[in-house]
């Protein structure tokens, strides 16, 4: 119950928010901080319960976007019809991919998602009607109607995205799918054994991980009002999909959020007081600290902390 | 198809120098990933720093190629340093390393290659030398002999480590320790000790490549995300741990990118997709590769 409350609160805030601030900047730099709170939410539910780590975050959301792009400019289909088209396809790329590589030990299943990112990115290159190389211009139309501009939509549309991330994540861990991830990363054979359908939930899992993330690309080109393969399909989102669950914390729900919104928001400070490639070291330097010092993240140092007292 | 047959002919011959090439400078993670298991995803960003080290070592008088050499002894100890953080850090407390030793050696890599950026801006960088540039001539097909360099120290780099894991003592227990860690230990022997001084050979091994890789064209820092997956393809098709899978599974990349490279319907901008839909296709049909064991 307390979990519902605070997602209505989360999203009257961004609906409040949106009516009260006019600082337009405000809302740009939160979509992205929101967006990554999504990617991350998505990574761990894979990542986090059963320990195969994805690279290939930017092959979903940028499939998601062009998938969104594409669309647009077929149909002028309207932002809610692009985000579940964008959803399915992603969800189907999650799933064909899952099936291909996820038998392997969990290493092959990283280099097999960079592939992906790769090839996905090799694709839209060529694809002339997706714009090529070069990209593509796309015409944002009118805001629809209490939002008087079209970033405060986009950024209240992402809240409500990240809080169905969010719960559809929560309802996973508690459900016998989180139960059975958690099986496979702690011995795989062991589950195996114990009569889990391994592979079954792996490729489920990476299924949805793929969907949400497909999902949360699908606003972008809108929000750029421009797409093109190279920015869409870059591995900083890989890095900051992975980066975040590393630093909030793997275990639960919680982790990815905590640790994409200090992350995120640190990111767009330091982007834009200092330099983008600080910005970058930034995420390594704190990922091998992490790693390394807290394997268990900020929520496991807030529970040995509070376990100690 | 559609290809005339002398330009096939010539895509061929070029895309054996470039596997070459491409065998060279996945030696290292061949020893690193394929023999000891480590997930090294950092290994082409360590060898993009090598290739900067390089340019730096070029830049006071010194040939690329002796440069390359001079950079293993310290490249060895760098690698031993890695690995031992690397065990301390992760291999020691066992099972949940998998997901963090990945993310480690990502993170590593992200550092090195903003390092490169921060130390060196993003522009190209190259070095000079005699055989840099120019190209011999047979029949009116061209081939750059700072390809013919590389592929002559790739082919002298595979039969020195072939012949160092296969005939000597320590070269032998690097193998041990890759079939059978526990056995190795009832022997007596320290298997930390042995993958620490293969992590070594391997780092310094790609510390050369990383002088290869600034012979056979410009570098810039981020590099290393084209070599991720022409490394680990070729590990991987090679057959974890082979060295003479190496080899062929370098020609195997090499010669499909030069031809894919030359075909009228694909070209250059379907060339860096080679590597990885290989890895595919590998990863789903021979999960073990051509010489797997």
């Amino acid at each position: 119950m307390r979990f519902w409350i605070g997602a209505g609160l989360a999203i009257l805030a961004a609906v409040a928010a949106a009516a009260l601030v006019s600082y337009e900047y405000f809302f740009f730099a939160g979509y992205t901080v929101v967006m990554f709170i999504v990617l991350s939410t998505a990574w761990n539910i894979l990542g986090g319960h059963a320990g195969y780590v994805n690279f290939g975050t930017p092959a979903f959301f940028g499939l998601g976007a062009y998938t969104a792009a594409v669309l647009y400019k077929a149909t002028a289909a309207p932002l809610v019809v692009q985000i579940a088209a964008a959803a399915l396809m992603a969800g189907a790329l999650g799933f064909g991919a899952g099936l291909l590589t996820l038998r392997l030990r969990g290493i092959f299943f990283a280099i097999a998602t960079i592939a992906l990112t790769v090839i996905m990115q090799t694709v839209f290159i060529n694809w002339r009607y997706a714009g090529g190389a070069t990209g593509l211009q796309l015409l944002r139309p009118p805001p629809i109607a209490p939002f008087e501009s079209y970033i405060k939509m986009l950024f209240v549309l992402m809240v409500v995205m990240a809080v169905i991330a969010v719960a559809l994540a929560r309802y996973i861990e508690r459900s016998w799918l989180g139960r059975g991830l958690r099986a496979i990363r702690d011995s795989e054979e062991a589950a195996e054994a114990s009569g889990v359908p391994t592979l079954r939930l792996k490729v489920l899992a990476c299924c949805v991980s793929g969907a949400l993330m497909g999902a949360a690309g699908a606003p972008m080109p809108m929000y750029l009002s421009y797409i093109e393969p190279e920015s869409t399909f870059n591995l900083n989102y890989a890095i900051g999909a992975l980066a975040s669950p590393m630093i909030g914390g793997t275990a639960s729900w919680g982790g990815p959020v905590i640790g994409a919104f200090l992350l995120s928001s640190l990111q767009q400070i330091i982007t834009v007081t200092i330099s983008s490639e600080m910005n970058v070291l930034l995420v390594g330097v704190v990922l091998v600290v992490f790693v390394v010092a807290a394997p268990d993240g900020l929520l496991g140092l807030y529970r040995r902390i509070f376990a100690r007292r | 198809m559609g290809i005339p047959l002398d330009l096939l002919l010539e895509a061929v011959l070029f895309g054996v120098l470039l596997g070459g090439f491409y065998a060279a400078v996945s030696m290292g993670l061949s020893v690193s990933f394929g023999l000891l298991d480590v997930p090294y995803v950092a290994h082409p960003a360590v060898m993009v720093l090598g290739s900067y080290c390089t340019y730096l070592l070029v830049g006071l008088g010194l040939d690329p190629i002796v440069a390359g050499v001079l950079l293993m002894p310290p490249f060895f100890l760098l690698g031993m340093a890695v690995y031992r953080f690397y065990y301390e850090a992760f291999e020691k407390r066992g099972a949940e390393a998998g997901v963090r030793g990945i993310a480690f050696f990502f993170g590593l890599a992200l550092i090195i290659e903003v390092g490169l950026i921060l130390a060196f801006g993003v522009d190209q960088r190259m070095v000079e030398a005699a055989y840099i540039g120019k190209s011999i001539e047979i029949d009116e097909i061209r081939i750059p002999l700072r390809m013919l360099v590389a592929f002559g120290i790739a082919i002298a780099m595979t039969i020195v480590l072939t012949l160092y894991l296969s005939r000597t003592f320590t070269g032998r227990a690097i193998k041990a320790v890759a079939q059978d860690e526990p056995a190795l230990r009832l022997m007596g022997a320290n298997p930390v000790r042995i993958k620490q001084w293969a992590f070594g050979i391997a780092t310094a091994v790609t510390a050369l490549a990383g002088a290869m890789l600034i012979i056979v064209g410009p570098v810039e820092p981020g590099l290393d995300r084209v070599y991720i997956g022409r490394t680990f393809a070729v590990v991987v098709l090679a057959g974890l741990g082979s060295m003479t899978g190496t080899v062929a599974a370098g020609l195997v990349l090499g010669i499909s990118e030069s031809i894919v490279l030359i075909h009228p319907n694909l070209g250059a901008s379907w060339a860096p997709a080679v590597s990885f839909a290989l890895l595919l296709l590998v990863l789903g049909v021979r999960p073990q590769g051509m010489f797997g064991r």
